[in-house]
């Protein structure tokens, strides 16, 4: 659904990004990760058509976005990371706008304004003035906005940004539900969301290709195992014994106070570990995965710059 | 043709729940009327003292006399207010950062310009309108041409859409609103007063300077002569003023 093949920009002696590639596939929510200043906004600007690139090429929804901008610009919805708002407007009336922007036929236009208005959960504030409505509300409008024409492809620029953690819960809800009928690209630096919202991420820094995948592929690029970290009310020899029976278990080893099993990627061995606490009466106090999370993996990426 | 309407009707939108578009209206068509009122008085007490000798009296023309000094007093009226019309249309878009809205949706740089400049051009036909509605009573109780009235207006009008086409450029140009009126005002006192520099020159340059002033093309039509220079002039004027703002959005895109 979106290409991209070995893009660079330049702003006159500044290279943003330089020989980006990467692809998302159709119906899924995909996140752009990166520190600030990584090119995440200008990889952006470059696929909606608002910026050209300096080489390489880039499809959206199987259009050219450099040959055959207005279809791309019609199947693109777009937030930028400032919101862009008439606030002197109303909530309806600028949805109306937006709509006859995107060339939504007029008799359609209606339906279009009130489905948006429903997605976005902006029925309480309609017909109010956008510059009287809370920040929310504001970004709620945004996203209703590059709902509006029901775009194939989603391009969303920090959509949580400056956001309370209720409002960034019911943004990510809303981006959640999504999914499916529209793919979505987001950037964020903020790691929670993506774990909690997408399929996958193209990690960049300085403008290169980092690494990109889904969050499994990633977390097994950087270690060999699967297993969980086991926070139980007692350890010792005999304990880890017990474990060490396990079928399929690679190594059980004592670090700290926590019991830390392994096993090779492909086979889940949590529910069998449970139920062996159960049979040895052991009380469980914790147990976490093994993989890196995801900040992990982002600062190893970002700073150790290992290419996938 | 429907997306340049589009965006005439926002545009529009904008200027009207917002007070611009009234205060500039209303402070025009009051000084209008100030100026409208003022003249005819004047014109009323020259035709009693003229009324008592048969030769003046046959010279008196309320054209002249009421119109086109009117004529030339509202044009330096515009010259001070368009500034304020224009100086909101790009600006403003890239000070909400709609700006990225406009130019990520399916339509031209061009339908965009001149959906704006139409906007534009229709608070200029109000405020025209409005101010000449007491005018209207001179046809009522008087006999004036109706040929050099008209002409008059429609220079005002060609001449305020040249003012309001250099206004678009330079808010094409700056995110602040006022910056964007200054230059707009600086250039139009420049082209305005430009003639006074073609007092010192001779020839070529003398009829070059001459030429590009405005106001030696809105003379003419408030006299009631209609020349095709002056109609290129102020078209060319204004063509131009948007064919400037188109290279400079292209250009800051594309550099």
């Amino acid at each position: 659904m979106i290409e991209i093949e070995q893009l660079t920009k330049k702003y006159g002696e500044l290279v943003a990004i330089r020989d980006l590639s990467f692809k998302v596939e159709e119906g899924r929510i995909w996140g752009l990760l990166g520190p600030n200043a990584a090119g995440k906004t200008t990889t952006m600007r470059i696929l909606t058509g608002y910026l050209p690139a300096t080489a390489g090429r880039a499809f959206v929804a199987g259009y050219d976005v450099f040959e055959q901008t207005d279809q791309v610009k019609k199947s693109i919805g777009y937030l930028p990371e400032n919101v862009p708002l008439y606030t002197e407007m109303t909530v309806e009336s600028y949805l109306g706008f937006v709509a006859e922007l995107k060339k939504v036929p007029r008799h359609r236009k209606k339906a279009a304004v009130d489905r948006a208005i429903e997605i976005a959960g902006l029925q309480s504030v309609r017909k109010r003035l956008i510059k009287n409505i809370s920040r929310g509300y504001k970004q709620r409008t945004g996203i209703a906005q590059a709902l509006i024409h029901n775009p194939k492809v989603i391009i969303l620029d920090e959509p949580t940004i400056g956001l309370d953690p209720a409002q960034i819960k019911e943004i990510r809800d809303l981006i959640k539900s999504l999914k499916g009928e529209h793919t979505v690209m987001l950037s964020t630096h903020i790691l929670a969301e993506v774990k909690e919202v997408c399929d996958g991420v193209v990690i960049i820094n300085e403008g290169r290709l980092m690494a990109s995948g889904s969050l499994e592929e990633l977390a097994r690029s950087f270690s060999e195992n699967d297993g969980v970290y086991l926070k139980l009310d007692r350890v010792d020899r005999e304990v880890l014994g017990v474990f060490q029976q396990l079928p399929g278990l690679k190594s059980a080893s004592v670090e700290g106070s926590e019991i830390k099993l392994e096993w090779p990627w492909g086979q889940d061995l949590r529910t069998r570990v449970l139920k062996l606490c159960l049979e040895k009466n052991l009380e469980i106090k914790e147990m976490r995965s093994l993989a890196m999370n995801i900040e992990e993996l982002y600062l190893r990426i970002v700073s150790g710059g290992m290419e996938q | 043709m429907k997306a340049v309407w589009s965006i005439a009707k926002k545009e529009l939108m904008t200027y009207f729940t917002s007070p611009i578009a009234y205060t500039v209206i209303a402070i025009f068509v009051l000084l209008s009327g100030f100026f409208y009122y003022s003249l005819v008085w004047w014109f009323n007490t020259q035709a009693m003292q003229m009324a008592r000798n048969p030769y003046y009296f046959q010279q008196i023309n309320i054209n002249q006399m009421v119109f086109a000094p009117l004529f030339h007093n509202l044009s330096i009226v515009l010259l001070l207010m368009l500034p304020l019309v224009s100086m909101r249309l790009f600006s403003e878009e890239k000070k909400l950062g709609t700006e990225e809205l406009l130019f990520t949706s399916p339509v031209s740089v061009t339908q965009i310009i001149m959906g704006k400049y139409l906007a534009s051009l229709i608070v200029l036909f109000t405020m025209l309108f409005l101010s000449a509605v007491p005018t209207f009573f001179a046809f009522v109780y008087g006999n004036p041409e109706l040929a050099p009235y008209l002409l008059g207006y429609l220079g005002l009008f060609l001449l305020g859409a040249a003012f309001l086409g250099l206004g678009v450029f330079w808010s094409a140009l700056t995110e602040n609103q006022i910056v964007s009126a200054v230059l707009t005002f600086g250039t139009l006192l420049l082209f305005w007063v430009i003639s006074w520099a073609a007092y010192s020159v001779r020839g070529f340059w003398h009829d070059v300077l001459n030429y590009l002033s405005f106001f030696e093309h809105f003379d003419g039509m408030t006299k009631g002569v209609l020349d095709t220079t002056d109609l290129v002039y102020y078209l060319s004027f204004a063509f131009f003023g948007l064919f400037l703002t188109h290279s400079v959005i292209q250009f800051r895109r594309w550099r």
